[in-house]
């Protein structure tokens, strides 16, 4: 794809461009500040020490991370076989209902060390089923698949709505949730691993779950990148009809990319509804099933790239409440139009700079190579 | 009898309500993804020039010269605001080739954000902007006779509280059908724009730009974006609140895949699922003879599953315009 463009050095296509990309995202973010009439860099003062000041923030900033890398690893995976997964949030809703139904039926009887595990293969299981109809579909029907997944957010919104309101709600109480978990179903927090940094977790409900994303991440390298199946599933990114040509099965290699990718979206669902709420409530995703759509994006669907972009994720959800509270000019939902402009940079505008940067960096082709 | 015609009526009435919003983006999408330029930014648009036109109907709603036409200086600013929109979703994907579909999400991304962050900002009131007065939005109009014909039977109320008794952005809404068909199928404009969907290479081939094609598609898309957020904001209710298309946009989407992106189709589908909605909010808790109370959540999600068994092919088939999605690129 980047043939009529020349070839720009690695630093640069995979440092630089993406660099520059998030940076304009934010500078527009800053002009939007200072139109409202505040200083940009008292926000982002009061955004980074917000974030980073204390053990508590970054506690914050961390579990927010950690819903993030699920995530964005699931729109990344989708990514690398050509699938724009954009049910994430979906997923996430219908995964935190295998979660709760794990926590909910084992939490009195057996130890964190039995429920979680069993939380987190009924998200993964959830998850991914909530992936299989509109994988199944693509597939096999030629359905579009970001029309069905965005279809498929709604039917688990209303879905998981009927169930909380009808079915899941704890009797004699209003609000649509579950019964509180008992000490069987809660996640240790990394109180310990604030603590070799000299620093108190308070009350951020950081948890083992951001261990297991980081592992996650590391899998999803390992996968993409080091087995047969990653191969073949970035075969069929690169190319469905070569892919199809070289053997690859198309209809195998999407449902199961999907089936991955919604599984590992319903993961995040146990980093919140076991990891914090303690319960499984009523639009608990809020939104990070999106987020991970900038992740992915601005971590170019790379592990390493999206560990990163989520932590800066988290620094802004974190930052941000904390600058919504003590500016009152600005809101929280600074960050979904923070979190749209790097969609809209590190996305659908990502090449808009490519010309300038091959015109600066451009290898010079030898003249064996001009034959183009 | 007399009863259960008052009744069907209203629940009519509300449909034609409830559609409005439905028929004019879904009418928008259709001029985008005719052109071969998906829009998934449908419902950021719709949300946006909501708050463009409740903010400007509140900024001019006690000037005295402007005052009197704040209703249609709010659907100018709607407007203004969803071409800008279309626009920089053409700027991505059609001249810098990016990805639609992302570009569509941000769109929405953006005007999640902006619109309550700017509301903050200048009315201070949560994202919310100030209730108007009647004098500032689009009002009811009865057409002549609606009272007079009220106490005949059947025809009185079907005449006054169907046809009659609606804004003019709702008759506006079933006139773009009819003007959409004719621009489609019966304008040069309309042939080379549905030919642009199918097959550009073709379209440049005749020394037409494909570009500025698809740029006009989706500016007369921005335009009926606009009316869609005015009706949502100024005529619907008396301002706007944070949120306020609360997915309609993406039902429009729906009704556009159901309808197969044909613009007669389209008004029906708008209809049957603004049915669907008023259906539910009239259902809430009540029971059904023989089948016992419908969860609400059931005929909300309706829609949606028609429209992905539709997608699945199990009834028809919706097959979308052959290019859509493909950003154009012209031979080297």
């Amino acid at each position: 794809m980047s043939a009529p463009y020349g070839q720009l050095p690695r630093w640069v296509e995979f440092g630089l461009l993406p660099l520059v990309n998030v940076v304009v995202a934010f500078l527009v973010s800053g002009l939007v500040v200072l139109f409202i009439g505040v200083s940009p860099l008292e926000a982002v003062g009061y955004l980074v020490s917000g974030a980073l000041g204390s053990g508590e923030g970054l506690g914050f900033t961390l579990y927010y991370a950690t819903s993030f890398m699920f995530t964005g690893l699931a729109v990344a995976v989708a990514f690398h076989a050509g699938l724009f997964n954009i049910g994430g949030e979906g997923q996430v809703y219908v995964g935190g209902l295998g979660a709760g139904l794990a926590a909910l039926a084992l939490d009195r009887y057996a130890p964190w060390f039995v429920t979680v595990p069993a939380a987190c293969i009924g998200a993964f299981a959830f998850g991914a089923a909530w992936a299989f109809i509109p994988a199944w579909l693509q597939a096999k029907r030629g359905s579009h698949i970001v029309i069905t997944t965005i279809m498929f957010n709604f039917i688990a919104a209303a879905l998981m709505v009927y169930l909380l309101v009808n079915v899941m709600k704890q009797p004699g109480t209003m609000s649509p949730q579950t019964r509180l978990f008992a000490e069987g179903a809660a996640i240790p927090r990394l109180g310990w691993l604030m603590q070799l940094f000299g620093m108190k977790l308070g009350t951020a409900p950081l948890n083992l779950m951001f261990l297991v994303a980081l592992v996650a991440a590391f899998l999803v390298w390992l996968l993409v990148w080091r087995t047969r199946f990653g191969y073949e599933i970035r075969t069929m990114g690169t190319s469905p009809t070569a892919a199809v040509y070289a053997g690859i099965p198309y209809v195998r290699t999407v449902v199961i990319t999907m089936l991955i990718s919604g599984g590992l979206a319903g993961l995040m669902a146990v980093n919140v509804v076991l990891g914090d709420h303690g319960k499984l409530q009523i639009e608990f995703p809020s939104g990070a099933g999106f987020v991970g759509i900038a992740v992915a994006l601005m971590g170019r669907s790379h592990p390493a790239g999206i560990v990163i972009a989520a932590i800066l994720f988290g620094i802004l959800y974190q930052g941000g409440a904390e600058l919504a509270f003590w500016v009152p000019n600005i809101s929280r939902e600074m960050i979904i139009l923070i979190q749209g402009l790097v969609v809209l940079f590190a996305g659908a505008l990502e090449n808009m700079f490519r010309p300038a940067m091959v015109r600066l960096f451009a290898r010079r082709p030898r003249a064996a190579h001009r034959t183009a | 009898m007399e009863a259960t015609v008052t009744d069907l009526v209203l629940i009519l009435a509300s449909t034609v309500r409830l559609s409005v919003p439905l028929i004019f983006t879904a009418l928008a999408g259709l001029y985008a993804e005719r052109s071969g330029v998906f829009d998934i930014g449908l419902e950021g648009k719709m949300l946006f020039s909501a708050f463009a036109a409740a903010s400007m109907a509140a900024a001019v709603a006690q000037s005295p010269t402007f005052g009197p036409y704040a209703a249609w200086l709010g659907l100018l600013a709607a407007i203004v605001t969803s071409i800008v929109l279309s626009l920089l979703h053409g700027y991505a994907s059609i001249s810098q080739r990016g990805n639609q579909i992302i570009s569509g999400v941000a769109i929405n991304f953006i005007a999640s954000g902006l619109t309550i962050q700017l509301g903050n900002a200048w009315f201070g009131q949560g994202g919310r902007t100030p209730q108007l007065p009647n004098s500032a939005r689009f009002t009811e109009i009865a057409l002549p006779f609606a009272d007079a014909l009220r106490p005949v039977p059947i025809i009185g109320p079907i005449y006054a509280s169907l046809i009659s008794g609606h804004n003019v952005l709702v008759y506006i809404a079933f006139l773009a059908v009819p003007f959409t068909w004719w621009v489609l199928y019966r304008t040069r404009f309309g042939l080379r724009l549905r030919a642009v969907g199918e097959n550009p290479g073709a379209v440049d081939t005749a020394g037409i730009s494909v570009s500025w094609l698809r740029y006009r598609a989706l500016i007369c898309g921005g335009v009926l974006g606009g009316f869609a957020g005015t009706y949502l904001s100024i005529a619907q209710s008396a301002g706007f609140i944070r949120e306020m298309s609360a997915g309609k946009g993406f039902i429009a989407l729906a009704a556009l895949v159901f309808a197969k992106w044909r613009p007669v189709p389209v008004l029906f589908t708008c209809l049957l699922f603004g049915f669907l909605d008023a259906v539910a909010i009239r259902l809430q808790g009540t029971a059904l003879p023989g089948i016992g109370e419908v969860p609400v959540q059931f005929i909300q999600a309706l829609p949606y599953v028609l429209t992905v068994v539709l997608l699945a092919g199990f009834i028809g088939h919706a097959t979308p315009p052959k290019a859509g999605g493909v950003p154009y690129v012209k031979e080297r």
